[in-house]
């Protein structure tokens, strides 16, 4: 059927608009560098203050810099497009919602993805100067993958739900903070739920993969929340059929 | 010929709103026909129907014969959309716009440049081209607007309030593009302005209240409602609820408004009645006065046409 062939050309249509969109706006470049400038900071001050060369650090600080740098690349992905009306015919085009949401969320992804690429300047400059694990970091960037495609899927169901891109912000924000907290309280919790924080944690499985250990249930978790959250964005664009959007 | 688009009992609430109620109505390929109504009459929820933004509530709308909520992609597929305001990405270029829309849409690579060229040429936007889309003058901007709607060579174009907002020039030159299109395509449009359909349409449904109250050509609904009578009446001496009984009674009485009684007056009564083309109900009133003993202090009879009509609709919805 061509159904689904132009379904994915939708989809990829989509994609290649909303990537070049970001390298078309400051407000992009602004995010990127910032994030850049703070991962380099993290490296650098252990390299020169410590003495070491070591990505530890910058690993170790990656999951809070993510729940910040996520939702604010994937804020504008629906929200903006509820703001000045084209999402009523974007969504009239001959594409599936889950197309939409499928070549918004690449997009952002490929965004992070070029950010995160240059971070790898860090542990190449490490190994230059010292020892580091090549199978760790590969590894780590894994976990630094897996991890920012589960915030940008959160900020992107969050861009769905408003018209705001500052709401959409706050909301991706909240909750990516959420599930990132769960992990650092997790020993304050009674001890019957802490199996279930640990479990839902984003904390306990970005560990794993930082520490060098790549294990299914860890991509697993990850994997499942993005699939949850694109068809929470997905169901939230048809809730216009419905609702009174 | 059969229908190309048929709505049956059509329907949208928004909780307790009903938007649209029970809308029936058929447009033949070829036809260029205009939704008219005042604001809020749900010209843009009957839009957003058609185009599969959402689906009725109730009823159903078939475009070449597929149903709009089981083949939503495929009646997508086949059609143009214009939606009020115009929006666009206004961060693109036009032509990189009017590549996106082609792609999206499933357009060949092989084919594209040619697509795009024809729609900029048949929107006259050729001098645009290189252009930033927030650079366009409003009158570009629907062009544009216009170019991706036709940019698949749709069967079916829909635009929402197309002239909206634009200046005298730029309407004509609108209006004027919109029946260029409608020599080669089927297109509903919406519009609160009489004028615009008797200037670009071959068809007319009014639309009030999520209603269609009437359908026809221009001409048609025209003739159908310039006999229309409206006298005015200033009647002394009666009870308000037996008035307005006795003016109901009269064979052809269409509509009857009976007002407060005057101030200064007490018992007089201002009065309207509506008949229908050709029927006059002058002698009626009179011998209904004669009969009740009812002093008949003026009456005056009007022709009422279809703008009269259509003002009223909107006035009310204004006021
Ligand atoms: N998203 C919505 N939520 C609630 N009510 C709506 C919504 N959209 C339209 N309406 C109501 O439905 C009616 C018809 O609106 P609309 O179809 O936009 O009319 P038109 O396009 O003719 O001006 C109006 O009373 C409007 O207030
Ligand atoms: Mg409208």
């Amino acid at each position: 059927m061509s159904g689904k062939g132009v379904g994915m050309t939708g989809a990829y249509a989509i994609f290649r608009r909303e990537f070049a969109a970001y390298f078309g706006q400051p407000v992009a470049y602004v995010v990127i560098t910032a994030y850049l400038l703070i991962c380099g900071w993290f490296f650098a001050s252990t390299l020169f203050l410590e003495g070491q060369a070591t990505v530890r650090t910058y690993f170790e600080a990656a999951p809070l810099l993510l729940v910040f740098f996520a939702p604010a690349i994937a804020m504008r992905l629906l929200a903006d497009e509820w703001r000045s009306g084209t999402m009523e015919l974007l969504i009239t085009l001959p594409v599936r919602d889950m197309d939409v949401v499928l070549g918004k969320y690449l997009a952002a992804l490929a965004v992070f993805m070029v950010a995160q690429g240059v971070t790898l300047l860090y542990p190449l400059t490490a190994g230059l100067l010292g020892n580091v694990d090549g199978g760790q970091v590969v590894s780590a960037y894994i976990g630094m993958l897996l991890l920012g495609g589960t915030y940008l899927a959160v900020g992107l169901w969050a861009s769905a739900v408003t018209a705001s891109q500052v709401v959409a912000f706050i909301l991706g924000f909240f909750v990516c903070f959420v599930l990132f907290l769960l992990g650092k309280v997790v020993a304050l919790a009674p001890a019957p739920l802490v199996p279930l924080a640990e479990a839902i944690a984003v904390d306990t499985h970005f560990a794993n993969l930082a520490r060098g250990v790549v294990d299914s249930r860890d991509v697993l978790y990850f994997l499942s929340l993005i699939a949850l959250c694109l068809l929470g964005a997905v169901s939230t664009l048809e809730g216009r059929k419905w609702g009174s959007r | 010929m059969e229908a190309f688009v048929e709505a049956e009992n059509l329907t949208r609430t928004y909780g307790a709103v009903r938007a649209v109620d029970r809308v029936s109505f058929q447009i033949r390929k070829g036809e260029v026909v205009g939704l008219l109504g005042p604001n809020g009459a749900g010209k843009t929820t009957t839009m957003k129907m058609l185009t599969c933004f959402m689906p009725p509530t109730e009823g159903r709308v078939r475009v070449a014969g597929l149903d709009v909520v089981e083949h939503s992609l495929e009646v997508r597929r086949r059609l143009g959309y214009l939606p009020e305001n115009v929006p666009l990405y206004d961060e693109m270029g036009v032509w990189e716009y009017l590549d996106f829309m082609a792609r999206v849409r499933g357009i060949e690579a092989s084919e594209r440049g040619r697509a795009i060229r024809r729609a900029v040429a048949r929107c006259g936007l050729g001098a645009m081209i290189g252009k930033p889309v927030s650079a366009l003058s409003k009158g570009y901007r629907q062009r544009l607007g216009l170019a991706q709607a036709v940019i698949h060579d749709p069967d079916l174009v829909i635009l929402d309030e197309p002239t909206t907002g634009l200046d005298p020039n730029q309407i004509v030159e609108i209006r004027q593009l919109i029946r260029q299109i409608g020599s080669e395509k089927t297109v509903l449009l919406s519009t609160h302005i009489l004028q615009e359909v008797e200037a670009v349409c071959d068809r007319v449904l009014i639309i009030n209240d999520g209603r269609i109250i009437a359908d026809g050509t221009p001409a048609q609904l025209h003739s159908e409602f310039q006999g229309a009578q409206e006298l005015s009446l200033l009647i002394g001496g009666a009870a308000h609820d037996d008035l307005s009984a006795a003016l109901g009674g009269i064979a052809g009485a269409e509509r009857v408004q009976v007002g407060e009684p005057d101030a200064r007056n007490s018992g007089v009564f201002a009065a309207s009645v509506t008949s229908g083309k050709d029927t006059d109900l002058r002698e009626a009133i009179f011998r209904l006065c004669v009969q009740r003993g009812w002093v008949l202090l003026e009456m005056h009879r009007r022709v009422v046409s279809l703008e009269d009509i259509f003002r009223k609709l909107t006035v009310r919805e204004g006021a």
